[in-house]
């Protein structure tokens, strides 16, 4: 699998048209040799995540559930759908709710739209969950892939706060009190929080922990506003960065672990 | 029935109702392979597990590894579009809700988190939200970050398993499934207005009583509030902990603890006694009406 050069470069007359499309753009031609076979995967960016060579356990479903694959497949859906929904959804107290009823009852597919967003966001914890279950069951996270676990818990606490900080943007009841209800909580931190214990003195309602994380002291417009920047840019772009970070790890650590591979390894 | 039918069928509770088949599920598979394995361990060590988990060689394949092309990526195919096919039926069959436009001058009785969230939420009937909302999720999320540097055990790296680890999974799955599933499944299900507890078939009473007498663990030994009540608390807190460096005087020789070191063995005991500790003041509140253990002029347990 060295660079050899791309067959359109070799001497010749040039093939037909779509065959020259198909050969610059793929680079490998669909011809099913173990060569064409590697090359598939090392010579495409969207596949070279993968080593070109796996071991046979590994492509057993029943070994990881395909969890960790769901998640972000899952998170990928939730990204596509949410820049549909920010088309039509402007995130202030006057227009929010009616952006989502227009949502659902005028915009082409948008109830549909909006039901793939909400559900994947709610599978996809789900699914962290279980990929957090059998990492754990099948002691994927000793030696040496410890680091990638605390990566992993990093990802698992991006997605929860993704939940968190989209629930509140429909603008209902069951946002606005559901995030209260949270939010709440950071009143009462140690220090910080206006209602904690050793509250920091001249720390009150306007001016403590949740104060910040609303921009005031309840949930309004500036909380809106907050919650929408961090769900929309911030968390997707932290997440997105430590979806590299953990796959650029499973493969440097060895690829996905199995019986008899643990000890330290360089990459594969 | 109505109440249970009312809140399966809310449409934000169907994940938490697909929840329970699923994990159900992958418990009894990694139980039953986790058997298996532990048998062939015995027979044939990893190497036995290894040729198990490999099955035999597709024929026409030389070597012992797979090509990625097509073996896994058509796993990977066939997930994906199954996901996506499950997914869009989900999302052609159920409506995401939209309620009421926000009134913030309108508090709806119960007002709960989601669902995700809701074992914190039902941690505040037995905590003080310092506790309840920032102590022990940090703590989870620090512990979580942690097991991999705790967890010294090499045993059963990369596949199922039990026999090589079972302190190890016992604690996991008593945190994971009995108490973070566990909570979220009881504030789903059987709390209703006020926060009291309403069976998932009792219809909810709004007039229901709302506030049960509570005392504190001091007055059960006849000890009024007071410094002396703050001394005893404080004592029965630290006596908690201290049960730790028992465990250590007693179990140190052991070889696990050996392994483990001291250190380590510190913060294992800490997390493990503060995990304990909830169910433990659960049963403390719901038995004997017991609201805090330990009182101070500045913050309660
Ligand atoms: C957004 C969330 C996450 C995504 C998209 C993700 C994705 C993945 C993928 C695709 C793999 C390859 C193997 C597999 O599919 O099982 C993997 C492996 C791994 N993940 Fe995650 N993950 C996420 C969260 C987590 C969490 C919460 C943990 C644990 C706390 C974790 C720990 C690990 C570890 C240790 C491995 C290596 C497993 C092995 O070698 O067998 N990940 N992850």
């Amino acid at each position: 699998m060295s660079d050899a050069p791309p067959p359109s470069t070799r001497e010749g007359p040039p093939p037909g048209l779509v065959k020259e499309v198909v050969r610059s753009a793929l680079r490998v031609e669909n011809v099913d040799t173990p060569r064409n076979r590697v090359l598939a995967v090392a010579h495409t960016v969207w596949l070279h995540l993968h080593p070109t060579k796996v071991p046979r356990y590994s492509v057993r479903f029943s070994f990881t559930w395909g969890a960790g694959g769901i998640s972000f497949l899952l998170f990928l859906v939730t990204v596509v759908t949410g820049v549909v929904l920010m088309f039509v959804y402007r995130p202030t107290p006057e227009h929010a709710w009616l952006d989502v009823k227009r949502l659902d009852f005028d915009v082409p597919f948008g109830m549909l739209n909006r039901n793939m967003h909400r559900w994947a966001a709610h599978a996809m914890v789900i699914v962290v969950w279980v990929h957090l279950l059998r990492v754990f069951l099948t002691g994927s996270y000793k030696a040496p892939r410890q680091f990638n676990w605390v990566v992993g818990v990093g990802l698992l606490t991006l997605t929860m706060l993704l939940s968190f900080t989209g629930y509140l943007l429909p603008w209902d009841q069951l946002s606005m009190w559901a995030v209260t209800v949270g939010t709440n909580m950071a009143a009462a931190a140690p220090v910080i929080g206006h209602e904690g214990p050793f509250a920091a003195p001249g720390l009150s309602a306007t001016n403590d922990v949740r104060a910040l994380l609303l921009g005031g002291p309840t949930v309004g417009s500036a909380a809106l506003l907050r919650f929408y920047i961090l769900h929309c840019v911030a968390l997707p772009m932290a997440l997105g960065l430590g979806c590299i970070v953990h796959f650029w790890r499973v493969r440097r650590d060895g690829g996905i672990s199995g019986p008899g591979t643990s000890g330290p390894k360089g990459a594969p | 029935m109505e109440p249970l039918l009312h809140i399966l069928l809310k449409p934000d509770n169907v994940p938490i109702v697909l929840m329970v088949p699923l994990f159900a599920g992958i418990l009894l598979h990694w139980w039953r392979a986790a058997r298996r394995h532990d048998r062939l361990l015995v027979e044939g060590g990893e190497a036995a597990v290894r040729r198990e988990l490999d099955g035999p060689l597709p024929e026409g394949t030389p070597e012992p590894k797979l090509h990625t092309w097509p073996y896994l990526l058509r796993v990977e195919l066939i997930a994906a579009l199954a996901t996506v096919v499950v997914l869009l039926v989900w999302s052609i069959t159920l409506d995401a809700p939209l309620e009421q436009l926000a009134d913030p001058t309108r508090t709806p009785n119960p007002s709960k988190a989601p669902w995700y969230f809701l074992g914190l939420q039902e941690l505040l009937v037995y905590f003080d939200p310092w506790v309840a909302g920032v102590a022990l999720p940090l703590l989870i999320i620090a512990g979580l970050c942690l097991i991999p540097y705790l967890d010294v055990n090499p045993a059963g790296s990369g596949f199922h398993s039990w026999r090589g680890r079972r302190f190890a999974v016992s604690v996991f799955l008593f945190g994971f499934v009995g108490l973070w599933l566990g909570l979220i499944l009881v504030g789903t299900f059987c709390r209703g207005p006020g926060w009291n507890w309403f069976w998932p078939w009792e219809p909810w009473d709004r007039a229901r009583a709302v506030e049960l007498a509570t005392r504190d663990w001091p007055a059960l030994f006849g000890v009024s509030p007071g410094p002396g009540a703050s001394l005893l608390g404080g004592a029965t807190v630290l006596g908690w902990y201290g049960l730790g460096l028992v465990g250590w005087r007693l179990l140190r020789h052991r070889p696990a603890l050996q392994r483990l070191g001291g250190s380590r063995y510190a913060v294992v005991a800490f997390l493990l006694l503060t995990m304990l500790a909830v169910p433990v003041k659960m049963a403390l509140r719901l038995g004997f009406s017991v609201k805090y253990v330990w009182t101070t002029p500045w913050f309660n347990l």
